[in-house]
């Protein structure tokens, strides 16, 4: 193949682009809809997994020695700790800070006068977990491993927030499979529509004796322009309108702030711009290759 | 018709260097109804001229059909050029068809590329160079007289322009076959007259004409090589011979 050939195949894709301009126009809408619905779906989903795991990530068992342990002991159960994979981080507490905590906390300047410590024997590792849904098993672990004395947790809390987290996952998966069927449907729909008004121009082709990949490339060059144009107008907008809401929510509900972490949207746009590419470019190409297909044999 | 099949397979058609397009007991039928093409035999040897004449229904189209491998016949040998078209693989197609320019009645022009752009389009499919296109595509569009008019677009030319665009397009890549399915059906009796002479400039130069038409005028002024079909078989087939009015 002469490098001037596909030079050729590759002006004829934008060409037509601009030559069949209501019918570009129209598969770059519908693409922009669908992948601007996928977006906007896509930055929910991403902030309510980002929520459930700054919820669990504020999760944490707490881990009391045996009276009298030593000091070395307390730090080869932290070698313990560090080995975990579900431990994202671990804290040891000293009596004197669980003290100086308590009386923050409880009994605030009447605590100045006391001078004798009560939680002389308080001395804890704080524990949090990177996947709660394994707290009963490093619980389990824990209370196997000498040196320590009890270990303090919330079943309840764990349990909610895996629960919750599957159910987010569940739903979001179910919601994007339902949103790709019918943003290929349509955009299928859109490119059997300006193909077969060029029915007429594949056959010419044939006819004259260009080859399948010949006539078929310059349709797949334009459905891969239409994609990666469709996917871009509608990054741009879930750019600002993710801006917007977050904006919106923070200044409205400033009461939440602590529960709501947002994802920053440099962060979701990591994620959100390859997937909206590839689909938006992947879409451009399948549609347009298959559709083609159905009219070469001529 | 099982018979007919297995003794056209058992029996190897040979095919001399004269002969361009060979058709040898070729019968096309389709699901419904008697057979579009029913036994026919014809041989058209290199540089000849020659008409296809026939009513609607005689089987004219079905015989293009056969020749640009469009179809394929139910039983029978088609060979064109030295090839056998039954045994011709598909991804082979477009390269065969390069060998024969096709003229139609419709023109079948890319309306929404240039005169000029109609006519390299044949040459890209066969990667002409650059260079090449740009002295072959001129020159070609003189020959048919439409130099000056390279810029223009399909529908601003009149039917006759139109034609010699497409006259052009058949021709840029010097194929041995000009295959023309009623060229002159769209066409008033001046422009039907000034293509069937350039039909007729080109067959001089060597090329092998096909055309099949109704025009029962020129095929009588033109005393060439005429076949009749009638209901799918050949009824005469004249050296020098007139429109066969088959009523």
């Amino acid at each position: 193949m002469r490098i001037s050939t596909l030079f050729y195949v590759f002006r004829q894709g934008v060409r037509n682009i601009f030559r069949n301009k209501w019918f570009s126009l129209a598969s770059v809408a519908t693409m922009s809809i669908c992948l601007f619905l996928f977006g906007l779906f896509f930055a929910v989903i991403v902030n309510f997994q980002n929520i459930v795991k700054a919820a669990q990530e504020g999760v944490s068992i707490v881990v009391f020695f045996d009276y009298g342990i030593e000091d070395s002991r307390i730090a080869e159960i932290g070698d313990l700790l560090d080995a975990r994979e579900e431990v994202s981080d671990f804290v040891y507490v000293s009596p004197e800070e669980a003290w100086d905590g308590f009386k923050g906390d409880y009994l605030g300047d009447s605590g100045l006068e006391l001078t004798e410590n009560p939680l002389a024997d308080s001395a804890n590792y704080q524990v949090y977990m990177s996947d709660v849904s394994k707290q009963a098993e490093l619980v389990e672990f824990l209370e196997s491993v000498d040196g320590i004395r009890s270990v303090m947790r919330s079943e309840l809390v764990a349990s909610t927030l895996t629960g919750f987290n599957s159910l987010v996952a569940y739903v979001s998966m179910g919601i994007i499979i339902l949103l790709l069927v019918v943003s290929v449907f349509l955009i299928s729909n859109t490119i059997t529509v300006g193909i077969s008004v060029r029915k007429e121009e594949i056959g010419i082709m044939k006819y004259v004796g260009a080859t399948d990949f010949f006539v078929r490339s310059p349709f797949v060059i334009e459905g891969i322009l239409i994609g990666f144009v469709g996917a871009l107008i509608p990054l741009v907008l879930v750019y600002y309108v993710y801006h917007a809401v977050i904006d919106y929510i923070t200044i409205k509900f400033s009461v939440l702030s602590g529960l709501l972490a947002f994802m920053p949207v440099e962060e979701l746009f990591k994620s959100l711009v390859p997937v909206c590419v590839i689909m938006g470019v992947g879409i451009g190409f399948l549609g347009s290759f298959i559709t083609v297909r159905k009219h070469l044999r001529v | 018709m099982k018979d007919n099949a297995a003794r056209s397979r058992g029996k190897k058609k040979t095919v001399n260097s004269k002969e361009v397009i060979v058709f040898d007991n070729v019968v096309k039928a389709y699901s419904t109804g008697a057979p579009a093409l029913n036994g026919i035999s014809l041989t058209i040897n290199r540089g000849e001229f020659v008409f296809i004449v026939g009513d609607s229904g005689s089987g004219k189209s079905t015989l293009i059909k056969l020749l640009l491998k469009e179809l394929n016949p139910t039983e029978g040998t088609i060979i064109v050029n030295g090839q056998n078209l039954n045994k011709l693989r598909r991804r082979k197609v477009p390269k065969y068809r390069r060998n024969i320019g096709v003229v139609f009645q419709d023109f079948r022009l890319l309306k929404d590329r240039n005169v000029y752009e109609n006519v390299a389009f044949a040459q890209r499919i066969v990667q002409t160079p650059m260079r090449e296109m740009r002295k072959n595509v001129p020159s070609t569009l003189s020959l048919v007289g439409l130099a000056d008019k390279y810029k223009a677009r399909p529908m601003q030319l009149s039917g006759g322009e139109q034609q010699r665009v497409a006259l052009a397009r058949a021709l840029v890549n010097h194929p041995p076959i000009i295959l023309a399915d009623e060229p002159t059906g769209n066409l008033d009796p001046k422009n039907s007259w000034e293509i069937m002479k350039l039909f007729e400039e080109i067959n001089e130069q060597g090329t092998t004409v096909v055309v099949v038409t109704h025009n029962k005028e020129i095929v009588d002024a033109m005393q060439k090589r005429v076949i009749a079909l009638k209901k799918g078989v050949i009824v005469s087939d004249e050296k020098e011979g007139g429109y066969v009015d088959e009523n």
